[in-house]
């Protein structure tokens, strides 16, 4: 039977609703302390005095540990992926508020929580800097200096920009802009703003951290063990042999639980007290550990007549929060594809990653995709408006195709462009008559469409083993945060080495057992780590066909493995272990930030929405939401669908209602009761559709898809209140507030601020 | 240190008497005195609904009660979903095959809402389901799967003996 294409249930569904699958959340070790944090209540500080005094002294309470005592264990405790720039504990500075300053250590969590009450800590404020644009002035520093940290090979090119909140500044340059845009008949300009959004998985941030006699074991939430254990490794100045990270089920990660989060504090706190240690955050704590970048985008296109664009140049300015985190990665692996997915000869693209005192910001669900999308989709709309054109019809004129180059020089291959757009206007009926509404309710559609390049050069590496009685286990550092990649893997595994997935055991990121994986992040992994399965089984598979031979099987013949070990060596015993490693090719960008090889597979996604406006209260609803995506050749339909709607309702979050709210720089709704995520009487209908093509160096054809259910969908929505309403919004999120304004606006009759 | 108080709850059909201090939620009751941990947290102020259980039948968060208030009172948890230790109740049949969950964290608060919505009304339209699940939050699935599962668990439970579920039973059998 063919296993690759099979809508299978997910392997662990079983543990999932009977309540038996394992979390990080639900683990206690013997002798567990926990820890509560600190954390700074100002953004930008000095730090004058931490008096830890009273908490110390309340019974129950193990021990107080602030920055200083860390410093002890380990001189220079600063991770980072990007950036060595980011303390345990904070060190002479804070710079954003929820910073952790000092940790209260006891058995039992309320007294713990108690201790946090006592302490308090003086600070001599400095000021400080929020806006990604302002922070371009170099009169407020967020760091004083920078330590690039030289890990992964798509950032070796950081360097400390000494006196600026420059973390990375990418810029392409290709063709002529200000030629084209001299020659162009319309050139037109526009700044989209975004908003501080946040990833709320629903499992917080958790890790145990147990020092053990020899080894460090850490037990985490998170998307990167490999990652993690290298990184715990190097600060502690040890072989990576003595780490040892496991991650069980993840309660969602959405490229929060990426890189060093509370690792690092757990795995010191342990080492300091030589008890296993759990820190476990609320939902609120959540606010102030990683975010989505807000950003400003200033985008300018020149375009003919007859709606050719010609040029276009991009400014965006990312909002990078207090530490870099992967930052630096979204500014530039976005920037590749800032201009859209069309085909313009000259663009100009500056991306600018900017410390600020905000909650840091790193990866959340695309990298920065949906971010550009938003202004580069409602700017395309905005244009065709300008010279008169359907916007579809202006979409088709520039849209970028198979064999054309992309702004950054590679040349578009695999990319399924034209045939999701087509399936969006031929979901959307976009042909047909559409009633527009009447009174105060009035109706409007909009499309938008994507791509993205995937993070590149990165390693995936999987090991296959199987068992003398032909029975099969898969050891892969991926981990499975409810995307379904156990799933798909076994899937691959099955298809190769011909047993059902259901028989394929899937071994969970545990780095003394399963071997590198770079990270489960930006849909890369399937990609990547699914070609390590494939090939893994396909090396376990020829290792078995040479022991049947060794074995004096005759060649050809169908033997069960069990048969095979057992002619072999007398008895069921032995292995066959298969392995691989995968890693496609790269070329780095050159110094016009152009590269003829800048991503193995591309991401084309697309959504078409249908809305009408209150035009008394500015109150959108979405009537209808249409989801399109290249999946190259699924592995898993069902499954594939699934990522392809959850996307889009978070999407649909930070398009409506998410925003982080801050006053001086104090997060003023952080909880789940007043940061709106949607629930269930916020669904739209919604309708996905898998554009199914063929990615020719993807696992059986497949590729990854786990963000191209976001790209379209805040723009399209956007959009579509243009087309209803005749009113523009510039900046996310779309309330009622924002959408009743523009129409006061427009009729000439503004409401005052606040 | 604190003040204490002993219980007496019935979970699951299994009666517990313990000695919890006062100021414990349900939640971490279930969770780390009976090592119930499919109870699971999220936001810890009532409203994810990831910590739903069953309440002498009704849905209740477990993270809002103190594990005092349940002294005396029958509580079901996921674990208790189950009719036994090795069949899935139609609920949960209907969540594996239509894919109505991803990460999983929300599940368990979003199948004990659904046994007590399928007990008062075992025919619902996709309407109720919606409006009956309202106050569960699932932030991966985008809730489409979760609706399509909770309307084929309502026809696989009509289809089963005596059109209720099992779990329904049992909870009266324990009186
Ligand atoms: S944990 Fe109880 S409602 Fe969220
Ligand atoms: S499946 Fe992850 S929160 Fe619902």
């Amino acid at each position: 039977m063919n296993q690759v294409g099979r809508d299978f249930p997910r392997l662990e569904v079983r543990a999932k609703v009977t309540g038996r699958a394992e979390y990080t959340h639900h683990l206690r070790l013997p002798g567990m302390l926990y820890g509560k944090v600190f954390r700074s209540t100002v953004p930008h500080g000095r730090i004058l005095h931490i008096d830890t005094e009273a908490a110390r002294k309340l019974p129950g309470v193990h021990r107080v540990i602030t920055g200083e005592d860390i410093k002890k264990l380990i001189p220079e405790p600063y991770y980072g992926p990007a950036f060595h720039d980011q303390p345990i504990l904070a060190l002479e500075k804070v710079r954003h508020v929820g910073e952790p300053v000092a940790v209260v250590l006891a058995s039992d969590p309320h007294v713990a929580e108690q201790g946090v009450q006592l302490i308090s800590a003086e600070y001599e404020e400095l000021p400080a800097v929020y806006d990604e644009v302002q922070a371009m002035k170099p009169d407020i520093l967020v760091h004083e200096v920078l330590k690039p940290a030289g890990t992964f090979a798509d950032l070796k090119h950081l360097k400390d920009r000494g006196g600026t909140n420059v973390a990375l500044d990418y810029h392409l340059r290709r063709g002529d802009v200000d030629g084209a845009l001299a020659k162009a008949d319309h050139v037109i300009e526009h700044t989209f703003k975004t908003q501080q959004c946040l990833h709320v998985a629903f499992e917080p941030f958790v890790s145990v951290a147990d020092p053990g006699d020899s080894k460090l074991t850490i037990y985490t939430a998170n998307q990167s063990p490999s990652f993690v254990r290298i990184e715990i490794a190097r600060l502690f100045g040890w072989p990576e042999n003595r780490v040892r990270v496991k991650v069980p089920y993840v309660g969602g990660g959405f490229g929060g639980k990426l890189y060093i989060k509370l690792e690092a504090l757990v795995a010191a706190l342990a080492m300091l007290v030589r008890r296993p240690v759990k820190i476990a955050l609320t939902m609120e704590e959540q606010f102030y550990v990683i975010t989505k970048h807000p950003t400003t985008f200033r985008i300018k296109s020149g375009v003919t007549k007859d709606g050719r664009i010609i040029a276009r140049s991009c400014e965006v300015h990312w909002n990078g929060g207090a530490y870099a985190d992967i930052g630096p990665r979204v500014a530039q692996k976005s920037g590749f594809t800032a201009a859209g997915p069309y085909d313009i000869d000259n663009v100009s693209v500056d991306s600018y990653e900017m410390y600020t005192n905000r909650t840091p910001a790193g990866a959340l669900r695309c990298f920065g995709i949906p971010q550009l999308v938003w202004a580069y989709e409602s700017h395309t709309d905005l244009i065709a408006r300008e010279i008169g054109m359907d916007p579809v019809e202006f979409r088709h004129k520039n849209l970028l195709r198979n064999g054309r180059p992309q702004a950054s020089g590679t040349i578009l291959k695999d990319a399924a462009i034209p045939e999701v757009f087509q399936a969006l206007v031929k979901r959307m009926n976009w042909d047909a008559p559409f009633d527009r509404g009447a009174g105060i309710l009035r109706r409007g559609r909009g499309i938008a469409i994507a791509l993205k390049a995937v993070i590149s050069p990165t390693t995936s590496v999987a090991v296959i083993n199987i068992s003398a009685d032909g029975s099969i286990t898969l050891f892969t550092g991926s981990v499975d945060m409810g995307q379904g990649s156990d799933t798909a893997y076994a899937l691959i595994v099955g298809e190769v080495l011909g047993v059902p997935a259901e028989d394929v055991r899937v071994v969970h990121s545990d780095t003394d057992v399963t071997p590198y994986d770079m990270g489960t992040l930006g849909s890369r992994s399937f990609y990547h780590m699914g070609n390590a399965v494939r090939l893994a089984a396909e090396d376990a598979r020829g290792k078995l066909r040479a022991l049947a031979t060794e074995a004096g099987l005759p060649e050809g013949t169908n033997y069960p493995p069990v048969e095979i070990f057992k002619k072999r060596y007398g008895m069921q015993a032995g292995n066959v272990i298969g392995t691989a490693t995968f890693l496609p090719t790269y070329s780095p960008p050159d110094a016009q930030g152009l590269s003829s090889n800048v991503t193995p597979f591309w991401m084309v996604g697309g959504a078409g929405a249908e809305v009408e406006v209150d035009t008394e209260t500015g109150h959108v609803r979405v009537l209808r939401l249409v989801n399109a995506a290249d999946c190259g050749k699924p592995i898993n339909p069902a499954v594939a669908r699934t990522q392809l709607s959850g996307a889009a309702i978070m999407q649909l979050g930070f398009t409506l209602s998410e925003a982080m709210h801050l006053d001086g720089g104090q997060v003023t709704n952080a909880s789940l009761a007043d940061y709106k995520i949607p629930g269930m009487a916020d669904i739209p209908p919604i309708e996905c559709e898998l554009v199914t093509a063929e990615q020719h160096n993807g696992p059986f054809g497949a590729k990854g898809l786990g963000e191209s259910g976001t790209f379209g969908v805040s723009p399209a929505i956007a959009n579509a209140i243009h087309d209803a309403v005749g009113v523009r919004i510039m900046e996310l999120p779309i309330t009622a507030e924002a959408v009743l304004r523009a129409l006061r606006a427009k009729e000439g009759r503004p409401l005052d601020d606040e | 240190m604190s003040e204490t108080r002993t219980i007496t709850v019935i979970v699951n059909g299994k009666r517990h008497n313990a000695t919890v201090p006062v100021r414990i939620t349900l939640a971490d009751f279930l969770r780390h005195d009976l090592r119930l941990t499919g109870t699971h947290l999220g936001c810890e102020h009532g409203v994810c609904g990831a910590c739903t259980v069953l309440f002498d039948g009704c849905s209740a968060r477990a993270c809002l009660m103190l594990a005092v208030q349940a002294d005396g009172h029958e509580i079901m948890t996921v674990e208790g979903i189950p009719p036994d230790g090795k069949t899935l109740h139609p609920l949960q049949e209907a969540f594996r095959d239509n894919h109505g969950l991803q990460c999983g964290f929300c599940t368990p608060g979003i199948l004990t809402t659904l046994i007590e919505l399928l007990r008062e009304n075992p025919d619902p339209s996709e309407e109720d389901i919606r409006i009956g699940i309202s106050g569960d939050l699932c932030r991966c699935t985008g809730y489409h799967n979760i609706v399509v599962a909770a309307l084929d668990a309502a026809k696989r439970m009509c289809q089963a003996d005596d059109g209720r579920p099992a779990t329904d039973d049992r909870r009266h059998n324990d009186r």
